[in-house]
């Protein structure tokens, strides 16, 4: 356990996150409309991380995150809707087809590299939802409708927070450092014993069944599953949450994700201004900050207690 | 048994014959050198030992084991190691992170552990982390481990490349030209160093080098390749008066001046 103490720590501080936002939602001092946007940071906080293992941590640019997402949405909408479902098996199955699916795509696309993945993996997001566009069962270009509202806070919150510590975990590992090993120098991950297609093939399965997770709870919380919801822009829209914040950390995603979300949400009393704001300070941002946000550095309890540390440690010496 | 051996060994691009009748045959606890004027192929056998490049034909067994048509990663798991002419260190992590992923295929715990924290985990993390502080030790880069590796200097980062080799315990270790851009005073230090991680580590050493000195004076016996094929084999004073080496790095006598 003792080992384990910074992650139980993480743990305890993330109940009394939830505990306050619950508190807060239930007494209704948070309305509807910022609900909504809590559920939509938590829904892009996993798309974010998850779209990071993959882009950040394992250096594969991949643009057809919305794809998998798409799948997630879909699949689960058939188990809860036609098959009525309890909505745990329609995540798992909903993440397991976007893994299923990130695998099968991911043995022959990643032997391409740069630019090419990123074609790729881009028409690959589209075929998806072109796919779905032409399959009457799932209700085609009008969309999937009459899905339950499954997804509230509690869902989104605790699927959030796995997600991170799912991908943070998995980064700390030797796992993790194969796939960071494979964005840093392929050829000398290759030398050093590292199956670069493996954790590259993982990186993209587990980034895709994540992106499947995110889908479930988007459509189980807007009682429609619309291919329009799926394009590329919304793969461009996780990229840029992602870029953002720093490829390579999972502090700067899960920041950025709340701050665009927020922005964009703050913004809708301005519809003719939204974009331009928006597009603005992205520019802005990437002017004085390149390397996103955080750049690949990560915030963290040790990093808090590293400060304190410091700090008595000058005290002393004076 | 011989640790490597490589039996008529080619390699072509195109027309280009890279490397032809390759012949190396390494014994356990060998240091051996391979030299040869620039573009003789030394490079290009060194990659078809390990694996980047597929031979055209010919046989290499390493500890009795064919690795021919063997991925790179797998070549290393049976044991054989390398380091680089251009250095190819994981350049935005640190330096102990460096090490670390080379412990990789030895690590038995799996995803699923790793991420609940559970199993194996913790041992083996504790483990590799003693292990990596240690080896840095050994090449005096201990106190520099939370440092990002290109922000390194030279000398330390090609020490750091072959600390980062030496930690996936292989039996035989490749060296690619490790005195590139060295000093003179840097290269005696490698020269023993070379000379010490090979007794304590005991392992066997093939090395590329174009500094003379470092060849004649730690190896126990040279391979010369020119145009790609082994023209000469021996001890360094063998080499050093065999006339077709001479020939190849000065070219030929003239007859009567």
């Amino acid at each position: 356990m003792k080992k384990n103490k910074q992650m139980w720590l993480s743990i305890v501080a993330c109940i009394m996150v939830y505990a306050a936002v619950q508190a807060l939602i239930t007494f209704d001092v948070i309305g509807p409309f910022w609900q909504l946007n809590i559920v939509l940071v938590c829904i892009n906080i996993i798309l974010a991380v998850s779209l990071n293992l993959i882009n950040g941590f394992t250096g594969q640019f991949s643009i057809g995150h919305a794809g998998f997402m798409a799948v997630g949405a879909y699949v689960s909408a058939v188990l809860t809707v036609k098959f009525q479902f309890p909505f745990i098996i329609a995540i798992l199955s909903g993440a397991s087809a976007a893994g299923l699916l990130g695998f099968m795509i991911g043995l022959p696309t990643l032997r391409l590299d740069g630019d090419y993945l990123a074609i790729a993996t881009l028409g690959l997001g589209e075929i998806i939802r072109i796919t779905i566009l032409n399959i009457p069962y799932v209700g085609g270009a009008s969309g999937f409708m009459g899905i339950p509202r499954y997804t509230n806070f509690t869902w989104v919150f605790f699927l959030t927070v796995f997600t991170v510590l799912f991908i943070r975990n998995f980064i700390n590992s030797t796992h993790g450092r194969a796939c960071i090993s494979v964005r840093e120098n392929q050829i000398a991950a290759e030398a050093m014993g590292v199956d670069t297609t493996k954790y590259k093939v993982l990186a993209f399965t587990i980034g895709a069944a994540f992106a499947g997770v995110a889908g479930t709870l988007f459509a189980h919380y807007f009682y429609i599953a619309h291919p329009a919801s799926f394009t590329f822009m919304k793969s461009f829209d996780i990229l840029t949450i992602v870029v953002l914040g720093g490829l390579g950390s999972i502090s700067g995603s899960i920041t950025s994700a709340i701050l665009l979300t927020f922005i964009s949400a703050a913004l809708a009393d301005y519809p003719e201004w939204r974009m331009i704001i928006y597009s603005l300070m992205l520019i802005i941002l990437m002017i004085y900050r390149p390397q996103g946000l955080f750049g690949n550095r990560e915030v963290s309890l040790k990093f808090f207690g590293k400060l304190g540390g410091k700090k008595r440690g000058t005290t002393e010496s004076n | 048994m011989a640790l490597l051996k490589a039996t008529k060994l080619s390699k072509e691009f195109g027309g280009l014959k890279a490397v032809s009748n390759f012949e190396v045959t390494i014994e356990k606890g060998e240091l051996i050198g391979l030299i040869g004027p620039n573009g003789a192929g030394k490079t290009t056998a060194f990659n078809l030992l390990t694996g980047v490049y597929e031979p055209t034909t010919g046989e290499i067994e390493l500890d009795g084991k064919s690795v021919v048509g063997l991925k790179p990663y797998q070549i290393t798991q049976q044991g054989l190691a390398r380091t680089f002419q251009n250095i190819r260190l994981f350049s935005e992590l640190s330096v102990l992170d460096n090490v670390k992923i080379a412990y990789h295929f030895h690590v038995k715990y799996n995803i699923l552990e790793a991420v609940l924290r559970m199993g194996r985990y913790h041992k083996e993390e504790a483990e590799i982390e003693k292990k990596a502080i240690e080896l840095l030790e050994i090449f005096q880069l201990a106190d520099k481990k939370d440092e990002i590796a290109k922000n390194l200097p030279y000398g330390d980062q090609r020490r750091l490349e072959i600390a980062r080799a030496l930690a996936a315990q292989p039996k035989l270790l490749l060296l690619d030209e490790p005195a590139a851009g060295m000093n003179p005073q840097e290269t005696q230090e490698l020269m023993k160093m070379i000379q010490w991680i090979k007794k304590e580590f005991n392992l066997t050493i093939l090395l590329i080098e174009h500094d003379m000195n470092l060849v004649m004076n730690v190896c126990e016996r040279i391979y010369v390749l020119e145009y790609g094929s082994i023209i000469a084999q021996g001890t360094p004073n063998e080499i050093k008066n065999n006339p077709r080496v001479i020939e190849a790095y000065l070219g030929e006598e003239v007859e009567s001046c």
